[in-house]
């Protein structure tokens, strides 16, 4: 079975945001760019479920700048078999050109799974697998925290408010992945080694016209600076007082 | 033009988020025009003409036995088939799990773009612009939409529902909708783990979290006694929920969910940035630490310096007697 992962490069969790001189975009500067984070139990998934199958590909898929190509390779590192960058170095916050880009690329291949991250840590769209399996006319379960396949089947669960939903799916399939699914490798020197060797396959892509315009980008107001009450249990009445008389929350 | 807001019902319940909706849906009205439509999956009528009391003129219900759980696929062509009979300006819809689901289905299946998660919306030259935290919340976006309908999906607990309007009832019409509901799909088998009746984190009114500084899973005695005192659901930092001491649902943060109660209780968690980009919302913070310097005192409105060990009890025992 031939599996497609999906992935996105993000600037790190950790990044100090600046806002770039154009007042809508990021501040590349002194940014790194690392594999979203979700994307990793995508990659993960595919790699276990391969080893248990015994047999089948797995390709990661890339759209962005020349940095992804780093990613990309990250990928390989851990196992996957082959990768295709379609390369755009203007990628707008834009879902929906975003799959319809991966669903060109996927279509033809024809895989059995398509794994993906439930949101990117950027934009945190949390869009673009729905949207792949709505274009590509394929069944789709989002937030994927259980992954089990039965034969042509798969038996997930996704996390949703007050319980856990169980979602049965055939396959051909589109899935979305929570932390929780499973516990990401790190790429092994050997992997590393090997990746070296696995091709990565540049496609030229044009994204079209855009279906959301960029407005801005700009850091949150501040919250107001609070104060500390007191040490300790003795400053636990005037919290209890400033909770209902000043904040009027209780 | 019309606004039209999916609404979200579970178990033949309206929930909070679609009166959230509704009441965004009604401010923006003003500028918008009207009417506000909702449109509804369910197996039943779950009393959808008392939302009009919520800020809707007229629901459009979508039945089919399917719908007794979220069906994907037959809520994607429902509501696909309501924003092609109401031809709406905009689409609302709740950034429930639900909604996160649905959202960007309808939005491909009309070839238009969403702006998932946000936190504010308005109406300039004519324009929905919307905003949503992006970075983990370390930055805020606007977009703009090119084509109609614009899309958007709200951020539970940001949006107020509107004061009811006393007796007001909204006009409830069935929806026709073609759907093979034979054809492959994702099908919800089960509910696992519903907990207690509280609510979810994402849904609560007060959370009280915990972190590492609790020192062991035993100790959340101690944060579910003062979150019994408040009314308030549970929380934790991923720290906590990596070592097993607490379940996933109740991780708040980047990976975990984000919150914005109106009183958000952070015990011996230091604030990490990506736990803070979970509960910054909130509209009132308490940090309990005995670390003078740790970060989460930075967005606190309020702080206690101290053994949480100590200040926990004596809150909770407060929080009893001043009932
Ligand atoms: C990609 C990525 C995603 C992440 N996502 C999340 C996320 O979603 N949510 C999240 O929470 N974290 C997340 N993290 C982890 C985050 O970086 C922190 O490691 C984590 O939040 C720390 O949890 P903590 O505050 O409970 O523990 P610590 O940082 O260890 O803090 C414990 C605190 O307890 C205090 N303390 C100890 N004893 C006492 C006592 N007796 N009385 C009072 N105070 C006491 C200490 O002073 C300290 O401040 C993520 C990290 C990465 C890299
Ligand atoms: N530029 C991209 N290239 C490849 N995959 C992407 C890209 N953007 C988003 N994705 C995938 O879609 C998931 C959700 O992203 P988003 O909808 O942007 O939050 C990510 O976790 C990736 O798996």
């Amino acid at each position: 079975m031939l599996q497609i992962v999906c992935i996105k490069q993000v600037p790190d969790t950790e990044t100090r945001v600046k806002v770039a001189g154009d007042g809508r975009t990021l501040d590349p500067a002194g940014v790194t760019w690392v594999m979203n984070p979700y994307d990793e139990y995508a990659v993960e998934a595919a790699l276990q479920l391969k080893e248990k199958l015994g047999a089948g590909e797995v390709v990661a898929v890339s759209l962005g700048g020349a940095t992804v190509q780093t990613t990309l390779r990250n990928a390989l590192a851990m196992g996957a078999d082959r990768a295709i960058h379609l390369r755009t170095d203007a990628l707008a916050p834009d879902g929906l050109a975003v799959a319809k880009a991966l669903a060109e690329v996927i279509r033809p291949l024809g895989p059995g799974l398509v794994w993906l991250g439930k949101s990117a840590a950027d934009d945190d769209a949390a869009q673009v697998g729905p949207m792949l399996a709505t274009l590509l006319g394929l069944p789709c379960t989002t937030v994927v925290a259980a992954f089990e396949l039965d034969g042509q089947t798969a038996r997930v669960e996704r996390e949703i408010e007050g319980g856990r939903e169980q979602v049965e799916l055939p396959l051909p399939a589109v899935l979305t992945c929570d932390k929780g699914l499973n516990s990401p490798r790190y790429a092994s020197l050997k992997g590393i080694m090997a990746a070296k060797k696995k091709p990565i396959e540049e496609r030229a892509l044009d994204l079209g016209a855009p279906h959301l315009e960029l407005v801005s980008l700009e850091l949150p107001p501040a919250r107001a600076a609070g104060r500390i009450v007191g040490e300790g249990a003795a400053a636990v009445p005037e919290l209890v007082r400033a909770l209902r008389d000043d904040a009027k929350v209780i | 033009m019309s606004i039209l807001v999916v609404l979200e019902q579970r178990d033949g319940h309206v929930r909070p988020v679609s009166r959230e909706a509704l009441g965004e849906a009604s401010r923006l009205a003003a500028s918008l025009g009207g009417p506000v439509v909702g449109v509804c999956c369910a197996v039943a009528d779950p009393g959808l003409a008392a939302l009009g009391e919520a800020g809707a003129d007229k629901v459009l219900l979508a039945t089919h036995e399917a719908f007794a759980r979220y069906d994907a696929a037959g809520f994607a062509t429902a509501v696909a088939a309501a924003v092609t009979a109401v031809a709406p300006a905009l689409v609302l819809f709740p950034a429930s799990a639900m909604g996160r689901d649905l959202a960007p289905r309808v939005a491909a299946m009309a070839g238009v773009g969403l702006a998932s998660d946000c936190s504010a919306l308005a109406v300039a030259d004519g324009r929905v612009v919307a905003t949503r935290p992006v970075y983990a919340g370390k930055a805020l976006q606007k977009v703009a939409f090119t084509a109609s309908p614009a899309m958007a999906s709200l951020r539970p607990k940001l949006f107020a529902p509107i004061e009811p309007a006393g007796g007001r009832t909204a006009a409830v019409e069935p929806l026709a909708f073609a759907w093979d509901a034979a054809a492959p799909r994702a099908k919800v088998t089960g509910l696992a783990g519903a907990k207690s009746g509280k609510p979810d984190v994402t849904e609560a009114e007060i959370v009280v979290s915990g972190g590492r500084g609790m020192k062991g899973p035993e100790h959340f005695t101690l944060i579910e006694q003062l979150a019994d005192a408040l009314g308030a659901s549970v929380g934790a930092s991923r720290a906590v929920v990596d070592a097993g001491w607490r379940p996933h649902g109740e991780q708040v943060g980047q990976t975990g969910k984000v919150v914005a109660p109106k009183l958000y209780i952070a015990v011996g968690i230091s604030g990490a940035i990506q736990h803070l980009a979970g509960m910054t919302s909130s509209k009132c913070i308490v940090a309990i630490n005995k670390d003078p310097d740790a970060p989460i005192f930075k967005v606190a409105d309020y702080g206690i310096v101290g053994d949480l060990f100590e200040v926990v009890p004596a809150l909770t025992s407060a929080l009893r007697q001043s009932r």
